[in-house]
């Protein structure tokens, strides 16, 4: 089976992305392929480099990202709702003179039309609401 | 083609999750064969008479207006929680169509994909 995971929720803030994570994690497990993770609303908070969660809890998008080395996983932050909630690629950064980048190594910034390609190409669309 | 059914629960403001929603429904259109269903507070996006101005938030709800133009093909509303909230289809500013709860369980069958918030 073919997946399309879509996250809604900031990490910490919800369910919603620890739950996505263990999905993945599970379907990856059980030799299922995981087409494409979208990042919408909030969710896009999960690509900062910068979350420093204390050392005895779980960090989240460090856990994404070692997801996504490990499987070559495609991760994507939808631009508008990154923009707006101060997510940065260095592209987006100058472009906006901005004084930094945050998006963390293993997420890609890109528009709506991957959260409908991997919609139309999966087998399920999985959304994890916040 | 597939066909995506997008749901709206939320209301209009206090979050972004129906105007980004929107947004999404706007780019699927493009690409595919859509319906929305407004459900809950969702129902509130279309509501007539909305000035958004002073919570200084965009007023997005015109779009709906649009949202045939892009080929969405019908927007649905459960009946049952459009009385729940004493509106009737008439206090929309949209053609809708109202479903009661087996409709609505009918809908979800129809389509290939449900996304939404």
């Amino acid at each position: 089976m073919k997946f399309a995971i879509v996250v809604h929720g900031a990490p910490y803030s919800s369910q919603s992305s620890l739950s996505a994570l263990h999905f993945a994690r599970a379907a990856l497990a059980s030799g299922h392929e995981i087409y494409r993770v979208f990042f919408y609303h909030d969710g896009v908070l999960n690509g900062t480099a910068l979350a420093a969660p204390p050392q005895d809890e779980i960090d989240i998008p460090s856990a994404w990202q070692a997801l996504a080395r490990e499987h070559t996983l495609d991760l994507v932050v939808c631009i508008a709702s990154s923009l707006r909630r101060g997510l940065l690629d260095e592209t987006e950064a100058d472009r906006y003179e901005k004084p930094a980048a945050n998006l963390a190594p293993g997420f890609v910034i890109s528009g709506l039309g991957q959260l409908i390609d991997g919609a139309l190409n999966a087998d399920r669309t999985i959304t994890f609401c916040a | 083609m597939k066909r995506i059914l997008f749901i709206q629960r939320h209301g209009p403001h206090g979050s972004l999750f129906g105007q980004e929603t929107l947004d999404a429904i706007l780019m699927g259109s493009a690409f595919a064969s859509c319906s929305v269903l407004l459900l809950e507070d969702g129902i509130y996006q279309v509501l007539k008479g909305q000035d958004a101005g002073q919570l200084e938030s965009r007023d997005y709800s015109v779009t709906y207006g649009a949202l045939r133009d892009y080929g969405v093909e019908t927007i649905y509303v459960s009946a049952r929680h459009l009385a729940a909230r004493g509106l009737a289809t008439e206090d929309l500013l949209v053609e809708t169509v109202p479903l009661d709860d087996a409709g609505v369980t009918g809908l979800l069958h129809e389509h290939d994909v449900i996304l939404g918030a």
